[in-house]
């Protein structure tokens, strides 16, 4: 696979500790280079009151309408409630095979379940969730090995149940 | 590798379509949407889909008008309905008209892939069920009916053409033609196929015992009836019944079975209750029904009622060239059966039993293979192998220099080519068979 640029475009606040090891974790699986970003976005237009939650689908296609030079991957990564109409909530998700993705942090986090904040935890269940909608815009599906990244997570414990890479099928796929 | 799943996304909400277009896509499936039940129709007519999502409430035609339409034309096409709005008239609504599921939106992320999942399994299933009844039909066919003779041939085009009526059959032949086996590929080829194939033995049974037999028994009907039992005509309902050596029964079972032929009903042994059952009677026999007709053995109605189609299978005599195509079929069959490594045939022994009359037919035949393989060394069946020398009569010596010739080497063979055993055998002195093989040019590799 030909060295890649990935953008990660931050909305909303996060620990700059946090996305600098995410970026580690993504350039150590994809062999690509990685420039972090400050998104700047009106979130409140994309968020459903019914519903309490925020519209990923419109999230997805803005971060797709935004343009960064020179970058051939553009994920978005949130720290709100994402929805699509069809489920009650996703992590994340991306155009298969596309330029753009997204994921969010605020399901990964452990107090969400009533139970003790693990920050460490958070953020391995975050570098998954990221590698995992890049995964998807480099054109992988999902995948059938049960400690692959690229394994369809419903909820966090199933995140927790794989590991941060990819399995040696998909890294095959990708040629790396 | 794993056949790709289609999904068609019947939904008149472009969020609702692109969601599930986009979930279903990094799943690996295959996805196309369609924003109204009209469009979803008319993609429908040329593509196929494997699973069909669809919202019940939509502008125009709703999902359960679709639901039927779909399923008047693919009765077995998985649908699943959604709705916003879950009431439980509507869910068994779509249930009654043959909806697989039914999900109320938004659902759990884990909710959509079990159902994606079981539906899955469900198309797996319903596949595997479709190549297996291929498997077994071809069993049938392919694998028992050996013959590509100009005879053999035409029985199996009139089997063909006979299968997928209902008209009784009257096979006819020599003892150990394979009857029953033609029976069977009738019934294997026919649209009963998937119902009871029921074989009855007449000539084993005696009159009472083939009545109870035929018919069934009510419990206390005779001595020994403990228990109701259904009779073979009652367990052939919807399939096909099979009466071997039907020349042999009485007289009385001769009216009976014209009875049930005709009204396709019957009482059981004891009882008074009219059973009714869907039956197509094939029958065998090796006699010359026709002339028991002539000479009053054979009922003549029963014979008219029983005689729809004839189908006249050759003896193998008649048929030599299939005999290569059966001794490779029963080789294969043994050693499989026998647990022994597969076997071949030399060709001397081939020829030989080209020659033999096989008045015992493709019965002998096989029976001679098994023993063969049962006697033999396990990787070639050669003329030692065979029970042929002592009934042998070479059809194909047209001088006597080819009969002395064929006879020296049977001899030879038997005593392992020790000359002067099989000189003594011959009655004649050493130097004399030296010559004699000299003359015929006989060698070890001729046998």
């Amino acid at each position: 696979m030909k060295l890649q640029t990935i953008t990660l475009v931050s909305f909303g606040f996060f620990e700059k500790d946090i996305l600098e090891k995410t970026a580690e974790a993504v350039i150590e699986e994809y062999h690509s280079s990685v420039v972090i970003r400050d998104g700047h976005l009106d979130l409140s237009e994309y968020y459903d009151a019914p519903r309490r939650q925020y519209d990923a689908n419109a999230l997805l296609k803005q971060v797709h309408s935004m343009s960064f030079p020179e970058s051939d991957k553009n994920l978005g990564v949130f720290n709100v409630d994402l929805f699509i109409p069809i489920l009650t909530f996703i992590f994340g998700q991306a155009f298969l095979g596309g330029q753009t993705g997204i994921a969010s942090l605020y399901r990964l986090n452990n107090e969400r379940y009533g139970m003790v904040r693990d920050e460490q935890l958070m953020l391995e269940r975050f570098k998954k969730e990221v590698i995992h909608e890049l995964g998807h815009t480099f054109g992988l599906i999902h995948c059938s090995s049960p400690t692959c990244v690229m394994r369809s997570s419903t909820y966090v414990e199933d995140i927790d149940q794989k590991s941060v890479h990819l399995c040696r099928d998909c890294k095959s796929k990708l040629d790396i | 590798m794993a056949k790709k799943i289609s999904i068609l996304i019947v939904d008149d909400e472009e969020s609702v379509r692109d969601s599930l277009y986009n979930w279903f896509l990094e799943d690996g499936f295959r996805v196309e949407c369609a924003e109204n039940a009209k469009i979803a129709l008319t993609i429908l007519e040329s593509d196929q889909f494997d699973i069909i999502l669809a919202d019940i409430k939509m502008p125009g035609m709703d999902g359960l008008e679709m639901l039927r339409r779909i399923k008047s034309i693919k009765p077995d096409s998985i649908v699943i309905v959604m709705t916003a709005f879950a009431t439980v008239d509507t869910a068994v609504k779509a249930l009654k008209d043959g909806a697989y599921d039914y999900v109320t939106k938004p659902f759990d992320p884990d909710d959509l892939t079990h159902l994606i999942r079981n539906a899955t399994k469900q198309i797996a299933l319903v596949e595997e069920n479709e190549t297996l009844k291929q498997k077994v039909t071809s069993l049938e066919n392919v694998e028992d009916l050996i013959g590509k003779s100009e005879a053999m041939k035409n029985v199996l085009k009139q089997v063909e053409s006979v299968a997928q009526t209902n008209s009784s059959v009257i096979i006819t032949g020599e003892s150990g033609t394979g009857k029953e086996l033609i029976a069977r590929a009738i019934h294997a080829n026919s649209p009963r196929k998937f119902f009871p194939f029921v074989s009855v033995h007449c000539g084993a049974l005696t009159e009472s015992l083939l009545e109870s037999e035929l018919f069934g028994h009510e419990k206390g009907a005779f001595t020994g009836a403990m228990y109701n039992r259904k009779g073979r005509f009652e367990m052939a309902d919807s399939g096909s019944i099979f009466l071997d050596e039907i020349a042999t029964i009485s007289t009385k079972m001769q009216v009976e079975l014209l009875r049930v032929l005709e009204s396709k009903t019957f009482m059981r042994v004891g009882g008074n209750k009219e059973i009714s059952s869907d039956f197509r009677v094939i029958c065998a026999t090796n006699k010359d029904l026709k002339s028991m007709v002539e000479k009053g053995t054979f009922r003549e109605d029963l014979f008219y009622r029983l005689n729809v189609v004839n189908i006249q299978i050759p003896p193998l005599r008649d048929r030599k060239d299939d005999i290569p195509l059966l001794v490779n079929y029963f080789i294969n069959k043994y050693c499989t059966s026998m647990n022994k490594p597969p076997a071949s045939i030399d060709q001397a022994a081939l020829n030989r039993i080209q020659e033999f009359n096989f008045p015992g037919n493709i019965r002998e035949l096989e029976n001679m293979i098994e023993r063969a393989i049962v006697v033999g060394n396990g990787k070639k069946i050669t003329l030692k192998d065979l029970p042929l020398e002592k009934t042998f009569v070479s059809n194909s010596a047209e001088s006597l220099d080819d009969f002395e010739r064929a006879f020296i080497l049977q001899i030879l063979i038997k005593y392992d080519w020790n000359i002067s055993r099989t000189a003594r055998a011959l009655k004649v002195d050493r130097v004399t068979l030296y010559n004699k093989i000299k003359k015929y040019d006989l060698k070890l590799a001729d046998q």
